[in-house]
Parts: structure tokens; sequence; C-alpha cells
């Protein structure tokens, strides 16, 4: 389907292009500063497709319910922050990746002895079950209203997170670049390689004595982690938790990042959210409706005709141009 | 040359002419909830349209509308907080949703905005912040005086709110006016904001076979719903009377309600059906606007004179708008003559004060309206802010 | 006692009225699902306009309420048909990631246009004065649509299981859902026979969308909010199945409109929790066919 960056055979060395990325943020950070805020959104939202990437671009898994562990990360960080007097960034965010961890194994243990179906159905009845919880509990979560007073400590006491987001920013490029170094280890990895094996052929695999199962909740689990820490950064950065943290849509949303960046390549997670939430910003604006339209016409051709989303055409082209003489 | 370029910008920039203030607006354009944003947006620009001679000479007024697609206070608070640091607006206004204008209120603390908040009814919200000044209403300044009213007429009353801020508060202010006023509540229900069906819950308020439901859902669609659930389960036929905030019976949304709420009582501060001469011309203007079928509703009202308070600031200041003396002018403000009646803002709390008129859904040259029956209180302020300022 | 009596009727009896209206729309899903192993996450987007269609029917145009639900069926099953064969048939063999991607992307077209069209107020429905007020019953009174709506879905359901059980279109339908090689080697043309049940079950969503319109508002986002249901009835029913869907149906009609009733503190969050133990228990479903 797609050109899977990683597995057995690839060179695990960084290539000098896998600076390009870093380059760019940190430009954006020196030439764009009123639009810092949106470059965090956007880099946190790269972590949390880099997250799903390991499920369903490496794993083969199927979820629509990711904002289950994103969701959480979210609120255990601002309800520590908000009710616990926790206000150090740091603590809030392990809270928030211990508890992506928990649920993701708790869930994933369950959950990945079925399939397809079953899977997708259970994905999306625990991410349901979680809206409810955080609609009802009001007293912590703030239900509907969302949880305000959200407190978070300036990191290392010296850099306040304020309203121009420029702490914000390089806060999440960091946690960005630990989370990115720690996926590509991954796939780069044995570990890596048997992922691939899972996914294009699980028969196989339980047939040269491979552990399936437990390979898939271990690859679930941490992708549920990175997850957890995505959406603990998206409440420290907006000072404020609300429901879409959980919700339906903006799993679609992600899915449709991914997939429009190039599934199954860990770069893909770069370039679709830049792109989505770049168009968005400038499009859905002036024309909400038109915006939908667009992205559904765009994940169908996608589908029909560019599967590899946006890097794999850019794939292509490059063939081409190689094969000039 | 240089020199007499940046000279002439800053000849052109001090010049007390040709001025422009930006007013952020954040508001519910999409989405299922979407009129209730557009009867906002409408009433703004319509306003603009009609007085442009109330600004200050070379004085413009410029309004930036964004969408928050309904109660998503993430995606408002970052709505504002592009409003404040990329467009650079002056005062940030619109807040159709409790949810949005709660996440917001840090920012307008942080840079200095003034925030008139026009629609977001809940009365915590106007301590979250110095700078924020509410020209809407509270839930408490309609559910309270509703209680105390519906106390002389029913002995038990069942309470079926929303499960959000502005419910929790008209549970508790319908619950505090009616049983101080002698009436006992004989059950009650949250029901969820997203995705209601509300039948099964007023079974519940049929079975415990009250005298009347309260009931407040947020105004639009919700109310058809739990209107046609109330026709639907015969609660008007087994005596049970139907009250509440206007918010159930809005202006723009009787039309679609069939005739279920003939005879539902409300206790609010505006009704599109109101005889005053200041809502005679609003709604005159508003139909030369926007055609003979369309209605201001509630929120409309809110929204206008809004913009009547910040153009007042504005005026008062000559175009050189500072934000504490902005605030200063805000919580001063004063309007006898609002489509609605007399308003003012309270100067300690930055919250409205205005009448609240008990009114009954009646039919008035073949269509629905909500007919202002009697004023129950004059210049009411918040009660909750009075209740908790005693304790 | 008696008030206990009667509010376990009433609710057993809103439940029943809501699982037929969610089990006429999801039974075409499930046996897509099961005949073709496309995951049509979209189907809601059939129900949709179902509604709009019959909406529209009585109010722009002053359509009498049975041939707008006639029309209901038939166009949205004329849709569906060209929609099949356009888009749809490309992707049978594709993956289940690019199943799903589709038909979400789909459901974003059509909430979009249903937005554009439409605008976003929910459709009003305006029922006809014989199917309005109070239905009497053994002493009780019972909102007469409501009544309707079983009645006519009881009949649809039967109808469709006679069909499925007796005659010839049904028996292949069965055959290609228990072994799609072996049908077709037996001579069963299964692209018209995909095209054809799609439409079905397409036609049959549209009608319940048109008949529920009353309980389940139609509005663009519909085919968004209501996702869950239709994938709750058709997972935890099995796929493919007939009587499994109607149980699962039943079951969460009235599972959710008693926890509603009598659990409102605790919102839909019993039924999601019976749903993961349900699936956790059977993953093929109630009534499911592949293990």
């Amino acid at each position: 389907m797609s050109a899977h960056a990683g597995g057995y055979s690839a060179d695990p060395r960084i290539r000098g292009i896998e600076f390009l990325p870093w380059i760019v943020a940190m430009a954006a950070f020196f030439l764009l500063p009123e639009y810092l805020s949106l470059g965090a959104r956007i880099l946190i939202y790269i972590l949390y497709a880099l997250s799903l990437d390991l499920i369903v671009g490496y794993a083969g898994i199927i979820t629509l319910g990711h904002s289950a562990y994103f969701g959480l990360g979210a609120y255990v960080a601002g309800i520590l922050a908000a009710k616990a007097g926790i206000s150090d960034p740091m603590l809030q965010l392990v809270a928030a990746a211990a508890a992506g961890a928990l649920l993701g194994i708790s869930t994933g243990a369950i959950i990945l002895r079925t399939r397809a179906l079953t899977l997708l159905m259970l994905t999306l009845a625990i991410t349901s079950v979680l809206l409810e919880i955080a609609n009802k509990a009001t007293t912590l979560t703030g239900g509907a209203d969302g949880l305000s007073g959200v407190v978070v400590a300036p990191v290392l006491g010296l850099f306040k997170f304020d309203m121009f987001g420029k702490t914000a920013y390089l806060y999440c490029l960091l946690v960005l670049l630990l989370g990115w170094w720690l996926v590509r280890k991954l796939i780069y990895s044995p570990f890596g390689t048997s992922l691939t094996g899972v996914r294009e052929n699980s028969l196989r695999m339980h047939a040269i004595g491979a552990p399936v199962y437990w390979r898939l909740v271990l690859v679930y689990t941490l992708s549920a982690t990175i997850a957890g820490v995505a959406g603990g950064l998206i409440t420290q950065t907006n000072q404020f938790v609300g429901l879409n943290v959980l919700s339906f849509e903006s799993a679609g949303e992600l899915l449709v990042m991914l997939i429009l960046g190039g599934v199954g390549r860990i770069y893909g997670a770069f370039v679709g959210p830049v792109v989505y939430l770049i168009a968005q910003d400038l499009l859905a604006k002036q024309f909400p409706e038109y915006w939908y339209f667009g992205i559904g016409t765009m994940l169908v051709l996608v589908v029909m005709f560019a599967r590899g989303g946006i890097l794999g055409i850019l794939d292509g082209v490059l063939v081409k141009l190689r094969r000039k003489p | 040359m240089k020199t007499a370029a940046i000279l002439f910008a800053l000849a052109c920039a001090t010049q007390a002419g040709a001025q422009t203030i930006k007013v952020g607006s954040v508001l519910t354009l999409s989405g299922p909830n979407a009129t209730l944003g557009e009867n906002m947006d409408r009433a703004i620009k319509l306003y603009m349209k009609l007085n442009q001679d109330k600004l200050p000479p070379g004085v413009k007024v410029e309004v930036i509308t964004r969408d928050d697609g309904g109660p998503n206070p993430d995606k408002a608070k970052q709505l504002s907080q592009e409003l404040i640091v990329r467009d650079k607006i002056q005062f940030l206004t619109g807040m159709t949703w409790t949810p949005n204008a709660m996440s917001s209120a840090p920012l307008a603390t942080e840079a200095k905005i003034p925030m008139v908040i026009m629609n977001a009814g809940t009365s915590v919200i106007t301590t979250m912040s110095p700078y924020i000044v509410r020209v809407s209403f509270t839930l408490w300044q309609s559910s309270l005086p509703m209680g105390t009213w519906a106390a002389k007429k029913f002995k038990t009353a069942y309470v079926a709110v929303s499960d959000f801020g502005p419910g929790h508060d008209a549970e508790a202010a319908f619950t505090k006016g009616f049983t101080d006023a002698g009436g006992k509540v004989v059950g009650n229900v949250r029901i969820p904001l997203a995705n209601p069906d509300f039948i099964p819950f007023m079974q519940r308020a049929k079975d415990a076979k009250p005298e009347a439901v309260f009931a407040f859902v947020p105004a639009g669609k919700q109310a058809t719903a739990i209107m046609k659930a109330y026709g639907e389960l015969g609660l008007d036929k087994a005596g049970v009377k139907f009250i509440g905030p206007g918010d159930i019976t809005t202006d723009e949304e009787l039309p679609n309600m069939g005739d279920v709420p003939l005879g539902v009582l409300t206790v609010f501060h505006y009704s599109a059906a109101a005889t005053r001469p200041a809502n005679k011309a609003f709604i005159a203007a508003w139909k030369k606007e926007y055609g003979e079928n369309a209605t201001p509703s509630f929120m409309s009202v809110g929204a206008w004179d809004g913009m009547d308070a910040i153009y007042y600031a504005i005026r008062e200041q000559k175009g050189k708008v500072d934000p504490d003396r902005s605030m200063e002018l805000l919580r001063n403000y004063k309007n006898p003559n609002s489509p609605r009646g007399p308003i003012s803002i309270d100067p300690e709390t930055r919250d409205i004060v205005q009448n609240e008129y008990l009114r009954e859904v009646r039919r008035v040259d073949g269509k629905l309206a909500n007919v202002e029956l009697e004023t129950v209180q004059t210049a009411v302020k918040d009660p909750w802010k009075i209740i908790n300022k005693k304790k | 006692m008696e008030a206990f009596f009667a509010s376990l009727v009433s609710v057993a009896f809103h439940g029943a009225a809501l699982g037929m209206i969610l089990y006429v729309i999801s039974v075409g899903l499930s046996v897509t699902m099961g005949l073709m192993g496309f995951a049509n996450l979209a189907h809601g987007v059939f129900a949709m306009a179902g509604g709009y269609v019959l909406t529209t029917a009585i109010s722009r145009f002053g359509v009498p309420f049975p041939l707008a639900l006639v029309l209901a069926f038939a166009f949205v099953a004329a849709a569906s048909v060209i929609l099949e064969r356009l888009l749809y048939s490309r992707l049978y063999t594709a993956s289940d990631l690019e199943q799903v991607l589709f038909t979400i992307g789909l459901i974003f077209i059509s909430v979009a246009v249903a937005r554009f069209i439409y605008g976003t107020l929910q459709q009003p429905v305006v029922l006809p004065d014989y199917l309005k007020g109070q239905f009497s019953l053994l002493g009780r009174d019972f909102p007469t649509y409501r009544v309707f709506i079983i009645v006519f879905s009881a009949v649809m359901v039967a109808l469709l299981w006679f069909g499925v059980e007796r005659t010839r279109w049904g028996a292949m339908v069965r055959a290609t859902v228990d072994n799609r090689a072996m049908a077709q080697s037996v001579g069963i043309n299964t692209k018209r026979l995909f095209t054809l049940t799609f439409a079905l079950g397409s036609g049959l969503a549209g009608l319940g969308g048109g008949l529920g319109a009353d309980i389940i508002a139609i509005q663009p986002t519909y085919p968004f909010e209501n996702l869950v249901y239709f994938l709750v009835v058709v997972s935890v029913g099995g796929l493919g199945s007939l009587r499994g869907p109607f149980v699962a149906a039943l079951l969460i009609g009235i599972a959710d409109t008693a926890c509603k009733y009598w659990l409102p503190q605790y919102g839909a969050f019993p039924i999601y929790v019976a749903t993961i133990g349900l699936l956790l228990w059977r993953p093929a479903g109630l009534f499911g066919r592949h293990a």
C-alpha cells in the first residue's frame, strides 16, 4: 500500500534530510512569532499522529478510539493542575504518560484479542465510556463547561506559559523531539521489524513462533503512552481542558491528518498535521461548510488514487525524476 | 528618504482621524446551533449599519467574526487568543456559550482586553476576570423570580435542566425561589447536553405527578425537542403545566413548535412581541433588513445592546481606547431605551441589571408569540451574586 | 407498585420503538458488511438522506406521508446504486483501513452537502393528523406515532425475513455471505447481487431514517452522532445475520430508554459498558457467524 519506512533493511543512521523538520520548526519560531500557538498545536498533533501511526501504519490495527488516551492524558494533567494543585509541568506530563500507559495496557490486553469490526467497535465504545465519565463527573472535569483554572508553573521555574505561546512552542518541540527519537528507535529495531511481520502476515508470524499478541499489546501501550503525553501537552498549552479532547470528530480528523501525510512512515505524521492545520487555519474560518466538503473529497481521492498520501506522491515524483538521465 | 517615510507613517498613526477600532466576535455560526450565533451576528451588523453616526468623526469600527462551532471551549479559547495576538483586537465580544466564555476569560485578564459578553448566562462568569462585563442576562435573574411567582400558583414542581453551567444555575435558582415561597420540588433530573432524547426524562417528570414542570434547555432546537416531548407524552392533558425561563420558548424557534407551547408561562427579559416603542422600532428595522419572516431573538437583543455599550465606550474616549478607562465606562453603562426596556450595568459586579417579565405563549395575528403579561420585577440584579456575597 | 409497572410498560414501549428504528436502519449495514465484507461506516448517510427526502417531500411538496415513505426508500436506493457502481465497487478488495477512510470521507462530504442545502436546523417533522395524538390500549395511552413505528417496522422486518428465507434472491445472499468464492463458482452473479442487496439495505436505511425522523432528529451531523448506535447494533448482533441485529437493536433501544429513565445521572455509560462486555464475551456478536 505505502512505502513503510524503517524495518529490516533500513539503515538506522539519521539521514541529512531528517534534520529538515527541526530546522523548519526553529525558523518558524523566529520568523512567525504571531503564529506560535498554532505552531504549538501543530507540534502536539504531530506527536499524536506519530502515536497513531505506530498502531495504524506499522502494526495494522485500525482504531477510531485513539482519542481515549489523548483525552485521558489531557484530563489527568488538567485535574492534577486544577484540583490537586500540582503545577509542575514535568510532573503533569509524567502523570499524563502514566495514565495513557495504564489505560493502554489494560484496554489493549482486552481488545487486541479481537479483530476488525469488533476491535473497531470496542475502541469506539471505550472512548464513549470515557466521554460519558468526563461529561458526568462535573466536580472533577467541569463537564460540558470544561476544566478551567489549570495552572502550569513556569518550566524550570523560568519560562512562563503565556498567551503568545513562545514557551509552549519550544516546550512542545522538545517533547516532540523526545517522542520522535523514541518512535524512530523503535521502528528501526528488531521489534519494529517484527511489527511489519505482524501487519503483513500474522499467520506466518504465529508459525515462526513469534508472539503476535504481546507485541501488539506492547506497541499499543507505547502508542497510548505517547498519545497521553500529547494530551497532557495540549492541556498545558491551552491551560484548559474541554470535552473535545475525547470527541470522535477529532479522532477522525487525526486519521485524516495521518492519511494525508502518508501512513506507515514516520514523516507522514509530520507532513499531515502541518498541511491540515495550516489549511484549516487559512480556509475553515471563511468557509466552514466547504472545509468539510473539501476534507471529505480529499479523503476519497486519496484512498482511490493516492494511497500513500502526500509523501507517497512525493516519492512517486522523486522516482520519476531519478529515472530521467 | 527613509526618515521622511517613518515620519509620514507616524503622522498618519497619530492623526486623530482615520482610526479603526477592531472588535473580535466569537460566535456559533456553524453546526447544529448555528441559528443562535447567526441571530447575534445579524444584530451586530444591523447595529453597525444604523449607527454609524454614533461614532466620533474619523473613527471606524471593524468587527472580526470567528466561528466557534458550538459549545467548544478549546476552540473558543484558541480563536480568542488568535484575535488578540494576531488581529490585535481592542474589544472581545460575542460568546454564545458559557463554556466558551469561561475558557476565554483568562485571556481577557492577561491581555487587558475588555470582554463584553453578549449571551452566555451563567452567573459566575463575570467573576472570572475584572475585564468582563455582561450585557445579556443570567439564569438566576429569570429563574428565581419564576420560582417565587410559580409558588403562588403551583404547590409542587418537577425540575428538568440541561447538565451544564446555565442548567445548574437555573435549577438552583428556581428551587430556591420556589421553596422559599412555600412550594415543594418533587423531583429533578439533569439531561445530558449533547444528543438528548427528552422522552424518558419527560416521562419521569410525568410520573412524579407535579403541578408544573420547570425546564431549562439551551434555546433553539433543544427547546423545540423538549416541547415536542412534553406534547407527545400528553403532559398538558394530564394537567401538568410547562414553565421555565424564556429560553424554552424563544421567539425565533416558536414557529417550529406547532401548537404545543400555547399557554406555556415563562419569565424572561425580552420578548419579540413586546409593545414598547423601542422594541417596535427594533423589530421594524430587523424585518426591513432581513425579511418579513425574520424575527430577532433575545440573543439578538443581547448583541445589539452589547454593540451599543462598546460604541458608548468608544464615543466617550473619542476613539482613543484605553482598556481600563473602557472598563470604567462600561461598568457604568446605562440605556433606558433598549428594546427590552431599561437596562444598566451594576458597577460592582459588572453584570446586567434589567426587568423581568412574565409572558404567556398566545396566538397573535395567527402566529405564536410570547405575550408580556406583567413585569415580575424591575431592575433585577443577579441574585446569585447577592446571595453569595452575604456568605 | 402500580406506578413501577406503568413506567416499565412505558419504557418497554418507547424502547421498542427506538429499537425498531435502529433495526430498520442498521439491518442493511449488517447484510452489506456480512455480504461484501465492506466496512461501510457511512451507512448513517443513507438514513439521513431518507430523512431529508421525507421531510422535504412533506414540507416542500405536500406529498402525503405514505408516499413520502416510499419516496425515501426509492430515492435512497437509487442513489446508492450509483454510489456503489461508481465508488464502492472499486474498493471491495481494498484494505480495511482504506474502506474505513473512504467511508469517513463520504460522511464528511455528505455532512457538508446537507448543511449547504438544508442549513443547520433540524428538519421539522410534520406528521399527518391520523398519526398524531394518543392511542388507547389496555387503559394506557401511547403516542400513536410510536405505535405506528412499531407496527410498520414489524411488517417490514417480516417481509425482509420472508424475502431472505424463502426467495431465490435470499438464498443467493445467504450463500454468498457464507462463502463468496464458492457462490461465485456455482455461477451466482455476485456483482449484481452486491448492487441489488446494497440498494435494498440502503433503501431500508433511508426508510428507517425517514420513519424515525421524529425520534432521531434529521440534521447534518446525523451520520457522526448516530454512527456508534448503528455500529453497536451490527457488531453486537453479528455481521451478516438478520436476527442478531434485531435482538441487539431491541436490547439497545430498551436498555437505552431504561437507563435514561431510571439512571439518568449515568447517561449512556451503562450501554457502552454493556456493549464492551457483550463483545468480549461474544466477539462475533450474539448471532455472528465467523468466530
